[in-house]
């Protein structure tokens, strides 16, 4: 199998999915069975394409005989759309195996949706995913990408009955087409250089800086929006939750991703020459969200909206390294260029994993007890316990925590944003330090997030019925979960293995030899040098294994008893589940540090005894933490156009004769202009 | 090469065995300090034992996690130690991981412990894990910053090379360098939930961090936890010594050489130790909310320590 024959299989069983979903409403196992089956034969074809051009030098064209008639559709597979096609292909992969056992609600709920729009929208989104990776021409990628943003629309809305998914949809419909425009402007000043689509002409234009930037600009912000950086990011929380669960795992998890392949594409292969400029624009604004995204996370108790937001923390790190590769590549230094773009691929691949792993395993908990409020929760790993193990795996490598997956790419950033001191300019060699401390302190609080969310869900007593009596997901469910959860192991173990595939890609866009990331044997991953710094992921992890198994044995052989007791309960008699600390408890310390970060409405309704006003007899606090970007940038900006959209409104009278009466004067207009 | 990982595995095993002493050495001069009746300098070695032949009590639904961190913590806080250069340089196990994976390997301790807090569902474990999380929040970026300005003075974030370049380069007055030890004191201090953050010998369960998270921990898994933060602490004065003044650390292996090196670290600990008795009897412990001004003004010290460096000593 050819690497194209494969990305052409893994196309049409995409499309050949949605086709066959269209049947679903009359006949539901299609969905469960066909539907689900032939999205994971494209998975597992999309990443045997995207993997085996991994390699330097590759690059494979086709032409579709499909578009306009002097406008043949250019695909073209490199090693940067092998990458993400791999990327998007694995996650494909693990939401046909998650999706079978999951729809099963869908399928028998009391008042079901339908199940034709369900199946055939996921698949028509998915097909979207790998044709934009696939586009070699504006056309192509643009027709692509509509289709991506629109089915996913219809995903968002798939529970159209609530009115705040109808919202949301709307919501993220509109910003992805604000970001479509902007990122169509910054394809019309390309071709407007090259005289045509084809991305081939694209690279050979040659740009003047100014022109350069402001496509760079439009770029940046059109695909930044579809990212989900801060501030333009406030659709995402909103739309991302309320899709179904394995949807939200593949738009947190690779549509995003989707939207920084067009970026990198964008400016690393089209743009031509690199200006550290935008670096640092890309820097400061991915610190930014970097550190925004995960405070507001941290504050959310719906599970789905939390790991949405700390969808926009992982946009923000991966902003970040793509950054400082532009700067380093910008002022000259290839070698920390290259290493910035393998950090942020690295943290590309890693953020697919662990977002869609977590994503499933919030599903498999709404699933086996319809929940999605942490406060809800709590001592679920009694009752799923293998949910519960994925789970932590997720969490430890969400938090950048050795040696999984999330720690690889963070190191790699720290690393080279470290090199900071060899830059010649002073504002540079200030600025990376302070972004530096940023993403520390983003890291750290994510750790904080994640304790936060599996601690609260999984550990504790039940707080409520359906909690108490949740049970294990189906097997598909566990085994997509399993497969993601073995990945952040896998890949975050085996770093030099993983930078060794991806080192195809800098090589292709910076035209540089192997930075030499990856050290002689597969143990040690020495970026710039080995006195400068080297990590062993394959050594800690064995010696951490070594270690507690060497302290258990030793420990065990004793002969020490281990008997269940009462905990401690200060002599009051039982604990109960009303006892523990709640997920807004948990996170009020930090809530309160950060105060200003968000529009905070506190409330505390204090009763007092009636007989003795000193004693408390009933407390109740409620909180509110709101996304600082509505009040002060949406609403703003919304009233705006509202009030223009009126004004413009007076000319319409609703009598016919004023219409005649512009189109007249319109002709007239027209005509002396012609003449 | 054999004899220098031999010799790394023996220095990690001193920091296991040594720091209960480090305790027992802190201990006994705070209780002479506070006119106290002081217990010997072996009493930790004691509890320990005592612990560990002590039968183990679970709480009725504490879960496979809770059984499990002690042994995560345990072997992550030796893994973190063993990459510390203590009496010697040219460590190799310090070229597995850098100062920015120690600061992981911590990390991954507090995740479990805070963890752990939590799995049984009592309030003052959560209060434990809650309040931990936000010093840890806070505590860590500066750890981290004191680490980025040493490595980009010494152009490695490799520690036994970090320290090496201090020694080379002799009693040099860098004004970075100043502000990251002072900001590696404060949360050193933090993060080892000492006096004014933490008070390790408290009896009210309401003023606790630490001891609140692992308030239900017995046996052998509470022996395991405390032998760990009693490596965290000399972890922390380790690298406060070694890296800002490793005079005396033996540069090769020689008998000579590592006699000095052993004698001057412990001199060295003997003295931190000193410090931080008179820090804990002046200082009073802080409520909760003034932890965080207190860990801020550490993480302005680090940035401030991370500027200098690339403004007034990179040339430019």
């Amino acid at each position: 199998l050819s690497p194209i024959a494969a990305a052409y299989l893994a196309l049409a069983s995409a499309l050949a999915s949605a086709i066959v979903s269209l049947a679903a409403d009359r006949f539901p196992f299609l969905l469960r069975f066909a539907s689900f089956a032939l999205l994971g034969v494209s998975g597992v074809a999309a990443v045997v394409a995207g993997v085996s051009v991994l390699v330097p030098g590759i690059q494979l064209s086709a032409e579709l005989p499909l578009g306009l008639p002097w406008l043949q559709w250019h695909l073209r597979l490199d090693a940067l759309s092998g990458f993400f096609l791999a990327v998007v292909g694995l996650l494909v992969f693990t939401a046909a195996l998650y999706g079978p056992g999951y729809v099963r609600s869908y399928v028998h709920a009391r008042n079901r949706q339908s199940l034709a729009a369900l199946g055939t929208f996921t698949g028509l989104f998915i097909l979207g995913m790998f044709l934009v990776v696939l586009a070699d021409d504006a056309f192509v990628f643009m027709v692509a990408w509509e289709l991506m943003s629109v089915a996913s629309y219809f995903l968002v809305a798939h529970q159209h009955q609530h009115a705040a998914n109808r919202r949301a949809a709307f919501l993220y419909l509109l910003m992805a087409h604000v970001a479509g425009i902007a990122i169509l402007l910054g394809f019309s000043v390309l071709a407007g250089f090259g005289g045509d689509f084809a991305f081939a002409r694209m690279r050979a234009a040659e740009l003047s800086p100014t022109w350069a930037s402001i496509a760079f600009a439009l770029a940046f912000f059109g695909f930044g929006m579809k990212a989900g950086m801060v501030p333009v990011h406030a659709w995402l929380p909103e739309a991302h939750p309320v899709a179904p669960s394995h949807i939200s795992a593949l738009m947190s998890g690779v549509m995003l991703k989707v939207a920084l392949y067009g970026l990198i594409r964008f400016v690393y292969d089209l743009l031509g020459e690199l200006h550290w400029e935008w670096g640092l624009a890309m820097l400061l604004i991915g610190a930014t969200s970097a550190l925004l995204g995960v405070l507001y996370a941290l504050v959310r108790n719906n599970l789905k909206r939390l790991l949405a937001y700390s969808s926009i923390e992982n946009v923000g790190i991966i902003l970040s390294a793509l950054g400082l590769s532009v700067i380093f590549t910008g002022t000259g230094h290839t070698a920390l260029g290259v290493l910035g773009l393998i950090a942020a691929l690295y943290h590309i691949l890693g953020h697919a994993l662990f977002k869609g792993l977590l994503f499933f395993g919030a599903g498999a908990i709404a699933h086996s007890s319809h929940e999605y409020d942490l406060n809800n929760m709590g001592g679920l790993i009694r009752r799923m316990p293998q949910t519960a193990l994925f789970m932590l795996i997720g969490s430890l490598a969400i938090a950048g925590v050795p040696p999984l997956t999330g720690f690889v790419s963070e190191w790699l950033t720290f690393q080279v944003a470290l090199q900071a001191p060899r830059l010649e300019s002073g504002v540079l060699r200030a600025l990376i330090p302070v972004t530096a401390a940023m993403l520390a302190l983003a890291a750290a609080l994510a750790a904080a997030t994640f304790v936060k969310v599996f601690g609260i869900a999984f550990l504790g007593q039940p707080r409520t019925r359906q909690a108490r009596h949740a049970h294990e997901v189906d097997l598909g469910m566990r085994a997509a979960m399993g497969l993601l959860a073995l990945g952040c192991v896998l890949f975050g173990v085996l770093q030099n293995v993983v930078i060794g595939a991806i080192d195809s890609v800098p090589q292709m866009l910076i035209s540089q030899a192997p930075a030499g990331a990856a050290g002689q044997s597969f143990l040690w991953l020495t970026p710039i040098s080995s006195k400068v710094a080297s990590y062993s992921a394959p050594l800690v992890f064995v010696a951490i294994l070594a270690i507690a198994g060497l302290s258990f044995l030793f420990l065990h052989t004793r002969r020490t008893t281990t008997r269940r007791g009462y905990p401690w309960e200060c002599g009051y008699g039982q604990v109960n589940a009303r006892m523990q600390y709640t997920a807004t408890a948990f996170s009020q310390p930090i809530q309160r540090i950060f105060a200003p970060v968000w529009d905070l409405k506190e409330d505390i309704d204090e009763k007092r005894h009636p007989s003795q006003p000193q004693i408390v007899a009933s407390i109740r606090y409620q909180v509110q933490a709101n996304d600082k970007s509505w009040t002060r940038l949406y609403e703003p900006i919304g009233t705006l156009v509202l009030a223009g959209a009126r004004r413009i409104g007076l000319i319409q009278t609703g009598s016919i004769h004023t219409y005649l009466a512009y189109s007249f004067f319109t002709l007239l207009f027209l005509l002396w202009v012609v003449t | 090469m054999i004899e220098a990982w031999l010799f790394a595995l023996l220095q990690t095993l001193l920091f296991v065995a040594g720091a209960p002493l480090l305790l027992g050495w802190i201990k006994r001069v705070k209780c002479h300090m506070q006119n106290r009746a002081a217990p010997t300098l072996f009493q930790p070695y004691r509890d320990i034992g005592k612990l560990l032949r002590k039968h183990t009590v679970l709480a009725e639904n504490a879960s496979w996690l809770f059984r499990a961190t002690p042994y995560v913590v345990f072997s992550a806080t030796i893994l973190a130690a063993s990459i510390v250069p203590l009496i010697a340089l040219e460590l190799p196990t310090a070229a597995i991981a850098d100062a920015i994976v120690m600061v992981g390997f911590l990390a991954l301790a507090r995740f479990f412990l805070a963890l752990a807090g939590l799995d049984i569902g009592t309030a003052f474990g959560g209060m434990g894990s809650s309040r931990e999380m936000m010093i840890g929040a806070l505590a860590e970026p500066v750890l981290l910053m004191t680490v980025f300005t040493v490595s980009m003075s010494a152009s490695t974030t490799n520690l036994s090379e970090a320290m090496g370049f201090t020694l080379s380069s002799g009693l040099v007055l860098r004004p970075s360098f100043l502000f990251a030890a002072f900001a590696l004191m404060l949360v050193a201090v933090a993060e080892t939930g000492r006096v004014p953050i933490d008070n390790p010998a408290t009896h009210l369960e309401l003023t606790m961090v630490h001891e609140a998270m692992i308030l239900e921990y017995t046996g052998r898994h509470l022996a395991l936890i405390e032998w760990a933060s009693q490596i965290k602490v000399m972890v922390y004065m380790t690298l406060i010594a070694n890296l800002f003044l490793p005079i005396g650390i033996a540069t090769d292996f020689t008998a000579p050489e590592l006699l000095k090196g052993a004698v001057a670290i412990a001199a060295k600990l003997a003295l931190l130790g000193v410090v931080l008795v008179v820090w804990e009897t002046v200082m009073a412990k802080m409520r909760v909310f003034r932890v965080p001004p207190y860990l801020g003004f550490a993480f302005l010290l680090s940035l401030l320590g991370a500027l200098t460096h690339v403004v007034l000593e990179t040339g430019g």
